[in-house]
């Protein structure tokens, strides 16, 4: 079997859309016959980093890529960028605004699910350029 | 034991009946999301006052039972429809989590 590919581009402006790249992968998974619990890894760091493209960039694209063996998840946005990556991967860092704290975000628990929940997980960033965050679940 | 009849017993509003073939397996208490989506586990009810598209989105992907929404707080129409479209379970209630808690331990035997 040869790699699949899905493309998703996330509007940073739209709250209510947000989740919706990983919804859809998550179908995409389920429907291929992938084991559930990567598909609930997948959706779970995929859904974390989805929603920061939009709480603390202006959206962005997001590539993922399904390999026989391994599930390659790209994000990318031209966001304000991360200062202190190993700083904000530490459990309840955030720089959240009270707007968004109020929607139940905020907890500066999201990059470290995301590390949790993936086998590979590296941070580009470059403060006022943007961020891009890679991700790879394995599929034993 | 199902969301609904769940819902029947303690009685809870049932806004959405979801995948009425799901079992309740577990609970976990939340409004801060990101924890929601690091502890929670497939098939728990997912307890909180969080009524946002957003606690809706969190439910898919983190696969729980249903969504059960504390304190008299309500979803929008937005949410209640998506709920519809991805299957999910919301039950409404005006008991606080707590009591939502006991209940449930309640019925899990905890
Ligand atoms: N794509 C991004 N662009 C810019 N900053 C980011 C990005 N992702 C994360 N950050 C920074 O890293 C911090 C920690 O992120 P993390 O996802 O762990 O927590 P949070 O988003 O603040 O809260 P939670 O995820 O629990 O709702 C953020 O508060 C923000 O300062
Ligand atoms: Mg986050």
């Amino acid at each position: 079997m040869s790699a699949l590919k899905w493309t998703y581009e996330v509007d940073g402006t739209d709250f209510t859309r947000a989740g919706e790249a990983s919804s859809n992968v998550k179908k995409k998974l389920r429907a291929l016959g992938v084991p559930s619990d990567v598909i609930r890894k997948v959706s779970i760091a995929l859904y974390e980093g989805e929603i920061n493209m939009v709480i603390h960039a202006n959206g962005g694209v997001i590539d993922v890529e399904m390999s026989p063996d391994r599930i390659d998840m790209v994000l990318k946005d031209t966001g304000k960028g991360i200062p202190d990556i190993e700083k904000a991967m530490q459990a309840g860092y955030s720089t959240a605004a009270d707007e968004v704290r109020s929607l139940g975000f905020g907890a500066g628990m999201g990059l470290p699910n995301m590390k949790k929940n993936t086998d590979e997980m590296r941070i580009e960033s470059t403060v006022g350029v943007g961020t891009t965050v890679y991700m790879t679940v394995y599929i034993s | 034991m199902t969301p609904i009849e769940f819902a029947q017993k303690y009685n809870l509003t049932v806004v959405t009946p979801g995948d009425c073939s799901r079992e309740i397996k577990g609970a976990y208490c939340g409004d801060l999301l990101s924890w929601v989506m690091g502890r929670a586990k497939e098939d728990d009810a997912f307890v909180t006052v969080m009524a946002n598209i957003n606690t809706i989105a969190v439910a898919v992907l983190a696969d729980v039972a249903c969504v059960i929404l504390c304190e008299g707080a309500h979803f929008d129409e937005m949410s209640i429809a998506r709920a519809q479209q991805q299957e999910v379970c919301i039950l409404e209630t005006d008991a606080p989590s707590f009591t939502v808690a006991l209940w449930l331990g309640r019925e899990l035997g905890l």
